[in-house]
């Protein structure tokens, strides 16, 4: 009999070859996770090659979850249980287990050939290197062909089924119900009845197993967190991006036009936008990233709300057309999920790189207003607020994620649709007397009058405007104040946006400074520094163009300013500048998000010394 | 388009006066555009829309300007990409008529890739490609149909390319409506816009523009009345294809390539249908402008129906709606497998 032991949270992480279903098996066990009430987050983790050669280490394709029975915001830096699929996954992920922590491996896939292709001289189950961890060597692939025998498939098709085996046996091992996955393969297969036969009785022999034999001693059990009451959902960035921009196009009372071109990891919104056409989603895969940007930015003249959404090298290729946006001052969103750069980079890993980009990356002086992302879930309000923040501003406003929010997934309070502001912007009527470039006083926005209007013909070019008319002016005099005006509607964003998230005291020997998907790590390392009862105050940056006026307030009262980021050092330098403070960044670029403990022991040093 | 609509229309009371902007219009004296201006403003009052639903779209180049001279609504775009912008236009409201204005370089060139994929989608758009086989407003550079030997700025050797053949190009990127004009046959040009601007689908003209400043007299052997009549072969619907003053020369189809004869009544002259022809004589036709010994075609080479992208967009919006009704935005956010917390 097994015994069973409570635990706070656990993190976990499912490797194998790029072939072996990795990805749904990780999605499948955060499905099931978050409808039994944990808080989760997931890292998707995988190479850029669709099929790497099977067996190789840059073949290796991994999912890690965290889940927690209170709340949480990373998906764990070091894992608990790593199930690997092949020698490959065990070598490239063993660094991440935990001392003692358990390896669920499949003996069947440690072969000869696998072996050298993961550079072993031997085989780690068998010649005592893993000792300090807890070894479940099972022959997965073996107990799986057992389980199918009576199914009519070959056995290369049966092997396909493993992945549920090893499932089958985490779900035991964590006391989670099946019902989740069952039911999702039947919907998934729906018409191939050998598939939903393969993989229902592989994914019930794998917890058999688990159950029956008595190679595993415990199982563990994770409470559900407490969290505030509502109904939820799982949700990606990328899936909560898009839904964001479906209901603020509703709110604006304009259709969704997204001009796109596919391109890691950016493809999922325009994928799951071209699902709802019922919803009057107006979904348009260009000829290439240019088309894309261009076509949004039309249809956005014409009365649509206008979207975007690429990566990095898309980004590059839309530059001057969103600097057209920029003169132009039609309303248009840019999402731009980064990735690893420079150049192709690393298409499948995160980073924070871009932030530049967005705010410098276009020729002349073409400022726009830039927001964040700090979780996915948050994809999706501050798509609602860079589609607000675009019509009320008739500017190009671009919202910043990344790999890890776009792919990672968490729990999703879900809103009542009601509640959501509503985003009227009054367009000028017939009749009226039209000056395309007269501002409102208190956004300096323009006002829009869309084709098909009668009387308010007018005409927009990439030129230079004359002030309140529109028309091509190349006085110098005019220019110099347009290139103001211009940014001076930027700044008045921060008066209609809401204020940062700030905790801690408003003076003291340490201000930690984040934007976007850092959250989750400076989150988790503030809790540790806390319980070593350090004080520190920490600012999350949601708008990162206009900066915060409160920041600007507070900045000078901290003996230490430190800014984390997934890049070299770009908001750091920002800040310097902005502030004049010796504001130091901390940095790790490795295509993942930051580290909790190293974020910790930074933390740690500016209260060890005097730094 | 309704009936009623229809009506409406034909009650509008247009004339050439009341599409002209007030802006000064800034082309060279004696430029080739400001027939193709003239000709725009005379043919819109005929075409019948509201003049608030007429959008010009242009890139970058001299020609590009023409938005600002129309009085109707009008971008003028970054260079290559009006057809991008033109897209996104017609797309979010169908019921617009789009035009296209674009030079060789505009379209043939930066914009190659954005030109080719709007006449492959068939969306409803009338493109004019203005072509002076030069770089106008950079100052007189060759340009991809300027022809090979070319002494430019910026081949003061010659050119070492060949040239683009724009009705071609069309043709082979699958353009429902391709015609070829010339700023100098003014009544010619309007009847060909017409028609261009009442087809559905990606129309698409190719004009013959001189540019006096930087490459004068490019077309001059067609344009010139005392050498058109021998050097230019108007296509019309359901004629032979005959040239020459006195119309005594005629092209020979001999199943394979066409010759220059001379005219002789026949009992089954080949005619000439744009709407129904093989492909392999619209482009034996469009080749022969490459060709010295043949007369260069103007008029309509292809004008096919068939479906337009913004039409099926439409549609298919429509029967996603009928099959699964109109999307509930609540319903939307809770998709999939929710929990309840209490």
């Amino acid at each position: 009999m097994s015994q069973s032991t409570h635990l706070d949270q656990v993190t976990i992480r499912f490797a194998g070859d790029s072939g072996d279903g990795m990805q749904l098996t990780g999605t499948q066990f955060t499905n099931t996770t978050a409808m039994v009430g944990n808080d989760i987050s997931t890292l998707p983790d995988y190479p850029a090659e669709i099929r790497a050669p099977a067996g190789t280490l840059f073949g290796v394709s991994g999912f890690q979850l965290q889940f927690s029975s209170h709340e949480i915001h990373t998906p764990g830096d070091q894992v608990d249980v790593l199930v690997a699929m092949n020698p490959a996954a065990l070598k490239v992920n063993l660094q991440h287990l935990k001392d003692n922590g358990i390896i669920i491996a499949n003996a069947d896939a440690f072969t000869m050939r696998n072996l050298k292709l993961a550079g072993y001289e031997q085989n780690p189950l068998e010649d005592g290197s893993l000792e300090g961890f807890q070894l479940f060597a099972v022959p997965i692939s073996t107990l799986t062909r057992e389980a199918l025998v009576d199914v009519a498939m070959g056995a290369r098709d049966k092997d396909r089924s493993k992945n549920f085996f090893a499932l089958g046996i985490t779900y035991w091992m964590f006391s989670r119900p099946l019902e989740v996955t069952l039911k999702w393969i039947e919907e998934k297969f729906s018409g191939k009845p050998e598939l939903i036969d393969a993989n229902k009785k592989a994914l019930n022999a794998g917890y058999s197993y688990a159950l029956s034999t008595e190679v595993f001693t415990t199982t563990y059990t994770v409470e559900k967190a407490s969290t505030a009451s509502g109904t939820y959902r799982k949700i990606t960035g990328n899936e909560a991006v898009s839904l964001g921009l479906i209901v603020a196009a509703h709110k604006a009372g304009r259709p969704l036009f997204l001009g796109g071109y596919p391109i890691t990891p950016a493809s999922d919104i325009l994928h799951n936008l071209a699902k709802y056409r019922h919803y009057d989603v107006k979904t348009f895969q260009a000829e290439d990233e240019i088309a894309g940007v261009g076509a949004a930015i039309g249809a956005s003249y014409s009365g649509a709300l206008g979207v975007t959404a690429s990566s990095g090298p898309g980004i590059a290729l839309k530059s001057e057309f969103i600097g057209y946006a920029v003169m132009t001052e039609i309303p248009l969103v840019v999402i731009n999920v980064q990735r690893g750069g420079p150049s192709t980079g690393l298409p499948t890993k995160t980073e924070q790189a871009d932030l530049f980009q967005a705010f410098y990356g276009r020729n002349g002086e073409a400022p726009l207003p830039i927001v964040a992302a700090k979780s996915p879930a948050d994809c999706f309000q501050t798509a609602l607020e860079a589609a607000h923040m675009a019509i009320k501003f008739a500017t190009p406003v671009f919202l910043l994620t990344d790999g890890y929010l776009a792919n990672g997934a968490e729990p999703w309070l879900i809103p009542d649709v009601a509640d959501i502001a509503e985003i009227r912007e009054p367009l000028a009527q017939p009749g009226e007397e039209y000056l395309p470039y007269k501002r409102d006083r208190q956004t300096l926005a323009r006002t829009l009058a869309v084709p098909g209007t009668e009387g308010l013909e007018h005409r927009l070019g990439g030129l230079e405007k004359e002030d309140l008319t529109g028309n091509v002016s190349y006085d110098p005099e005019n220019h110099h104040r347009m290139i103001h005006l211009r940014q001076e509607k930027v700044e008045k964003v921060a008066d209609f946006i809401p204020p940062p998230d700030f905790s801690g005291a408003q003076e003291g020997n340490l201000l930690i400074i984040s934007w976007g998907s850092t959250f989750g790590t400076v989150f988790s390392a503030l809790e540790e520094v806390k319980k070593q009862g350090r004080e520190v105050s920490w600012m999350h940056l949601r708008w990162i163009n206009p900066l915060p006026e409160m920041l600007g307030r507070l900045i000078g009262n901290f003996k230490n300013v430190l800014v984390p980021e997934i890049n070299a050092g770009q908001l750091v330098k920002i800040i310097r500048s902005e502030y004049l403070v010796d504001a130091k960044g901390f940095d790790r670029v490795r295509g993942l998000p930051l580290q909790t403990h190293e974020l910790v022991e930074e933390i740690s040093s500016y209260f060890e010394e005097k730094k | 388009m309704s009936t009623i609509e229809t009506l409406e229309q034909k009650e509008l009371k247009y004339t050439k006066e009341d599409f002209i902007s007030d802006q000064e219009v800034r082309w060279c004296p004696g430029c080739g555009d400001y027939s193709i201006l003239a000709q725009m403003r005379r043919l819109l009052p005929e075409l019948g829309v509201k003049k608030e639903n007429v959008v010009f779209v242009s890139g970058i180049g001299c020609s590009s300007r023409f938005p600002y001279y129309m009085d109707t609504y009008g971008l003028h775009g970054i260079h290559g990409r009006a057809p991008a912008l033109a897209s996104g236009i017609k797309l979010a409201n169908p019921d617009l008529t789009v035009f296209i204005i674009t030079g060789d370089g505009d379209s043939l060139s930066i914009g190659g890739n954005h030109f080719i994929h709007l006449c492959r989608r068939n969306i409803d758009v009338t493109v004019l490609l203005f072509n002076n086989r030069i770089y106008g407003l950079t100052k007189g550079q060759y340009s991809p149909t300027s022809e090979r030997g070319k002494i430019t700025k910026s081949s003061p050797y010659g050119s070492l390319e060949e040239p683009f053949n724009p009705v071609k190009m069309a043709l082979a990127a699958g353009a429902t409506f391709v015609a070829r004009s010339m700023d100098r046959d003014p009544k010619h040009l309007e009847a060909t816009l017409l028609e261009a601007a009442r087809h559905k689908g990606t129309s698409f003209v190719e004009i013959y523009q001189n540019c006096n400043i930087f490459n004068d007299g490019a077309f001059e052997k067609y344009t010139n009345i005392k050498t058109r009549f021998d050097n230019v072969l108007y296509l019309k619907n359901d004629w032979e294809y005959r040239f020459g003053k006195e119309n005594d020369k005629h092209l020979f189809w001999d199943g394979f390539r066409f010759r220059v004869e001379e005219w002789k009544e026949q009992e089954k002259p080949l005619l000439h249908t744009p709407e129904e022809m093989p492909v392999s004589m619209e482009f034996a036709l469009a080749e022969l402008s490459e060709r010295d010994e043949f007369p260069v075609p103007v008029g309509v080479f292809r004008k096919r129906q068939a479906a337009t992208y913004d039409a099926l967009l439409t549609k298919q919006i429509e029967e996603v709606k009928k099959s699964k009704g109109q999307g509930d935005l609540q319903k939307l956010l809770e998709a999939g497998n929710t929990w309840k917390v209490d």
